[in-house]
């Protein structure tokens, strides 16, 4: 089998169908990247310790650095390009507004798939749990607080 | 990455027929795999993505007689959070929760988890000597970098630790490691399933060429539910690798008094560490301090550090105890 050819792939990327041709080593983070046009989605360290290139897969928050194109074949994916809706902000993106939840901006891509991950899988129930639960995030510019306080508004939960 | 070719075959019997081509290997979360060949470390000449046997219920959570069958592609974060798990094996539910970070949770498989490799940082450089990436050329963890490294069961060869806390949980609850080969199954007790290093530091497991595991199984453990703790020390609060992480499990009668327990260890082996014998110090004794002192003790008969992880030997010890102390204190339930 030749290594170097190309693999067929559709993607439902942000309600929209997408196809795409592949060599077998693309990473889903450098497929959305690189040939998706979609560079919301941040490379931070590119093995899974930073959470810039959270995004979610079938609805599941996941770090798209460490999973291939290839194995998503016929997946639906949401970027931080697919969470608005139209004009309107998500929530979490007003809330991360109105919190002051970032300074430099570069992981608040994850930041928020990943918060809105979090929310769709209902585990967390008091401020401790929101930052238990958001810890696969690294913030370097230290946003910790803001980015827990503005998780925290949209759940509903005391600071 | 290296490039390799990639193949989903729809069945275990394709996927073992994929797997017998020379450097073919299984992916399914990918979280440690694909770090791995971004470093080099390791370089399958081909990928086989086992994701699709998850249609024929290898991702299934089910019962099993008392006892609880977790699918091999069953994710740790549906693992921990399924209802059966949290109400029978608490201690499990803990542990894998204090792994990793919710992202790569949803990732991670279970057979993954156990066949994860350890996070020594010589292993992930490749401009550097490690007799388990490169036998024979050396280990610069002995007298080097081994802060998060083994003190128990080590060898001349290498002094790795595995980096799971699923498998501790795992290994006291003495689950069975459950594998399909073209030829047949085998059923594999965990404690014979992680290898200690020895001379072949190389070799994590006993898994053979060939062999994909299908199932985890564990057998009742309710006795144990009311009274288990998972404790972690780490570097930080959350999302690191354990320096020394506790499973400790007690089932007490109504006046305090040990009946049986379990206690196993992570971040201090090349496999997670438990010692029947001081379990049965245990045994019959009422659940005090000094009771586990001795557990702790008996535990880490022969521990030895290589320097930077000499605090380790404390450490362990206090975190035998603490995690005794807080299986014995409440009923927990994650």
């Amino acid at each position: 089998m030749d290594v170097h050819r190309q693999y067929p792939i559709r993607l439902r990327i942000n309600g929209q169908e997408r196809a795409f041709e592949v060599e077998s080593w693309v990473t889903l983070l450098d497929l959305l990247r690189e040939r998706a046009g979609l560079t919301g989605t941040k490379k931070g360290c590119d093995h899974g310790q930073c959470g810039a290139c959270t995004v979610l897969l079938d609805g599941r928050r996941i770090n798209a650095c460490l999973t291939l194109a290839v194995m998503q074949d016929g997946h639906e994916l949401t970027t931080i390009e697919g969470l608005a809706d139209g004009a309107d902000l998500h929530p979490l993106q007003q809330a991360f507004i109105d919190h002051d939840a970032f300074q430099c901006g570069y992981c608040t891509p994850g930041q928020i798939c990943s918060a809105a991950g979090l929310i769709a899988e209902g585990q967390a129930r008091t401020a401790a749990d929101v930052r238990e639960l958001m810890s696969g995030n690294i913030c370097r510019c230290g946003a910790y607080p803001q980015i827990a306080r503005a998780v925290g508004a949209v759940l509903g939960i005391a600071p | 990455m290296n490039p390799f070719t990639f193949i989903q075959p729809d069945d275990v019997d394709a996927a073992l027929a994929a797997l017998a081509a020379p450097g073919a290997r299984p992916i399914a979360g990918g979280t440690n795999l694909l770090d791995l060949m971004k470093e080099g470390v390791m370089t399958p000449s081909g990928l086989v993505d086992i994701n699709p046997l998850a249609a024929g219920g290898l991702d299934r959570i089910e019962e099993d007689g008392a006892g609880l069958r977790l699918g091999a592609l069953a994710r740790n974060a549906d693992t921990a959070y399924h209802p059966l798990v949290r109400e029978r094996y608490p201690l499990l539910s803990a542990a894998i929760l204090a792994g990793a970070s919710p992202q790569l949770r949803n990732m991670a498989t279970n057979g993954g988890n156990l066949l994860q490799r350890t996070r020594c940082v010589y292993f992930y450089d490749v401009g550097t000597p490690c007799n388990k990436r490169a036998p024979g050329t050396g280990c610069p963890a002995r007298a080097g970098i081994n802060r998060q490294l083994a003190i128990l069961g080590t060898s001349a060869t290498c002094i790795a630790t595995h980096p799971s806390d699923m498998c501790v949980a795992l290994r006291a609850l003495d689950a069975t490691v459950h594998v399909r080969a073209a030829h047949g199954v085998r059923a594999i007790p965990f404690a014979d399933f992680h290898r200690l290093p020895g001379d072949a530091p190389d070799v994590d497991t006993t898994l053979q060429p060939g062999e994909l595991i299908t199932h985890i199984a564990l057998p009742d453990a309710r006795r144990f539910a009311a009274h288990s703790a998972y404790v972690k020390v780490r570097d930080r609060l959350s999302y690191a690798f354990a320096l020394v992480a506790v499973a400790a499990a007690l089932d007490l009668a109504d006046d305090g008094t040990i009946r049986a327990a379990r206690v196993a260890l992570g971040g201090v082996a090349h496999k997670p560490w438990r010692v029947e014998d001081a379990e049965d110090l245990l045994v019959g004794r009422p659940a005090t301090e000094s009771a586990f002192a001795a557990a702790a003790e008996r535990i880490l008969h022969g521990a030895r550090g290589h320097g930077q992880n000499d605090f380790k030997l404390p450490l362990a010890h206090n975190a035998v105890i603490e995690a005794l102390r807080a299986a014995a204190r409440k009923e927990q339930r994650p």
